[in-house]
C-alpha cells in the first residue's frame, strides 16, 4: 500500500486535528444534552491541541528550523490544564442547572432566574 | 516495506477520528462518553508518534484519567428517563451538517497547502533522535530556564527565551480558583421544596 510506505507528515496531524476539531464543532451543534455539548469543547479543545504536537515536532515536516519546538509542548500541556479546570466548572453548572430545573436539556435554559 | 511509523499512526488517527465521529452520531450520552474516553486516548499514541512524550502522559493521566471520568460522573449524576437519549430535527441537524462541513473543508485545504508540511524530514534523523526524553526541558522551562534554547542566535527572538514561570503561576491559581468555585456552585443545597421527578423532556412544571 503506498499510504502506508511514506512517512508521516505534518499534513497528515493537521488532518486528524481538523476532523477532531469539526467534529466537535458539530457535536456542540447537535446535542441538546449540557453534558453532550461540553464533549463537544473537549473534542474541539483537542483538536487544536493535536496541531499545537504536531507543529512543535521538528522530523514531521520539510522546514525543521520552523518547528516550534518546547514551545508547543507546553502550550499543550497549558491547554490540557485549562480543559480540566473547565470541565469542572462547566460541571458544576450542569449540575446545578440539573437540580433547580430538574432537566439537563440546553433548550430549557433560556432564562436567567436562579 | 510497510513503514511502521506510518502503521501506527495510520491505526491511531482511525480510532480516533471513528470514534470522534460516533460522538458525533450517537445520540445516548452513556454511548458518547465511552466514544470520547476511546477517541480521547488514541490522541495519546498520535502525541507519542509526535515525539511529544510527556505531554502523551499527560494526556493519559488528566484528560483520560480526571477529566473524563469527571464526565463520566456527570451523565452518571443526570442521565436518568427521557435525559439519556435526546433526539433534534432533520432541519438542525442540517444546518449544523453546512457549517461543519463547509469548516472541515476550509481546515483540509489548509492543511494540504504547504509544501513544507507535505514531506517529513526522515533524512534529518539527528532531530529526531533528539525528539522525546521531553520531560526535563519542560520542568525547566516551567521554572523560567529554557535549557533548549541558551543560543538563540537571533537578539529579536531571544526576549522571548524567558520560559514559563509566569503563565505556570498563572495557571496554578486559576486552577486553584476554578476548583474552589466549582466545589461552591455544586455543593449541596437544601431546596425547599423537593424536586419532583421529571415526566418528559419538557421542564416539569
Amino acid at each position: 500500500m503506498p499510504l502506508l510506505n511514506q512517512p508521516v507528515s505534518l499534513s497528515h496531524y493537521l488532518v486528524v486535528g481538523a476532523i477532531l476539531f469539526a467534529c466537535g464543532i458539530l457535536c456542540m451543534a447537535t446535542k441538546r444534552n449540557a453534558i453532550g455539548v461540553l464533549m463537544g469543547v473537549e473534542l474541539v479543545l483537542n483538536g487544536a491541541a493535536v496541531n499545537f504536537v504536531a507543529f512543535s515536532a521538528p522530523f514531521l515536516r520539510g522546514d525543521a528550523e520552523l518547528a516550534l519546538g518546547l514551545d508547543g509542548h507546553l502550550m499543550t500541556l497549558f491547554v490540557i490544564v485549562l480543559a480540566a479546570a473547565e470541565a469542572a466548572v462547566a460541571l458544576a453548572i450542569a449540575l446545578c442547572y440539573y437540580n433547580t430545573h430538574a432537566t439537563i436539556d440546553v433548550d430549557e435554559g433560556d432564562e436567567l432566574r436562579g | 516495506m510497510i513503514n511502521w511509523h506510518t502503521f501506527f499512526f495510520m491505526l491511531f488517527a482511525t480510532i480516533t477520528c471513528a470514534f470522534a465521529v460516533a460522538v458525533v452520531v450517537s445520540a445516548n450520552v452513556v454511548r458518547m462518553a465511552v466514544c470520547l474516553i476511546a477517541s480521547l486516548a488514541a490522541v495519546t499514541g498520535l502525541y507519542f508518534l509526535a515525539a511529544a512524550d510527556f505531554v502523551a502522559a499527560m494526556q493519559l493521566m488528566i484528560y483520560v484519567g480526571g477529566t473524563l471520568v469527571l464526565l463520566v460522573f456527570g451523565v452518571m449524576l443526570t442521565a436518568r428517563g427521557p435525559f439519556v437519549s435526546m433526539k433534534i430535527t432533520p432541519a438542525n441537524w442540517l444546518m449544523a451538517g453546512l457549517a461543519g462541513g463547509a469548516l472541515l473543508i476550509l481546515l483540509l485545504c489548509a492543511a494540504v497547502s504547504v509544501d513544507a508540511w507535505k514531506t517529513a524530514a526522515v533524512a534529518e534523523s539527528a532531530a529526531g533522535r533528539e525528539g522525546g526524553h521531553t520531560v526535563a526541558r519542560i520542568g525547566m522551562a516551567l521554572l523560567g530556564l529554557r535549557v533548549d534554547a541558551l543560543e538563540q542566535p537571533n537578539p529579536a527572538l531571544r526576549g522571548g527565551m524567558a520560559g514559563y514561570l509566569l503563565p505556570f503561576e498563572i495557571i496554578s491559581v486559576h486552577l486553584l480558583v476554578v476548583l474552589v468555585g466549582a466545589a461552591h456552585l455544586a455543593r449541596a443545597r437544601r431546596t425547599k421544596k423537593p424536586i419532583e421527578p421529571p415526566s418528559g423532556t419538557s421542564r416539569a412544571a
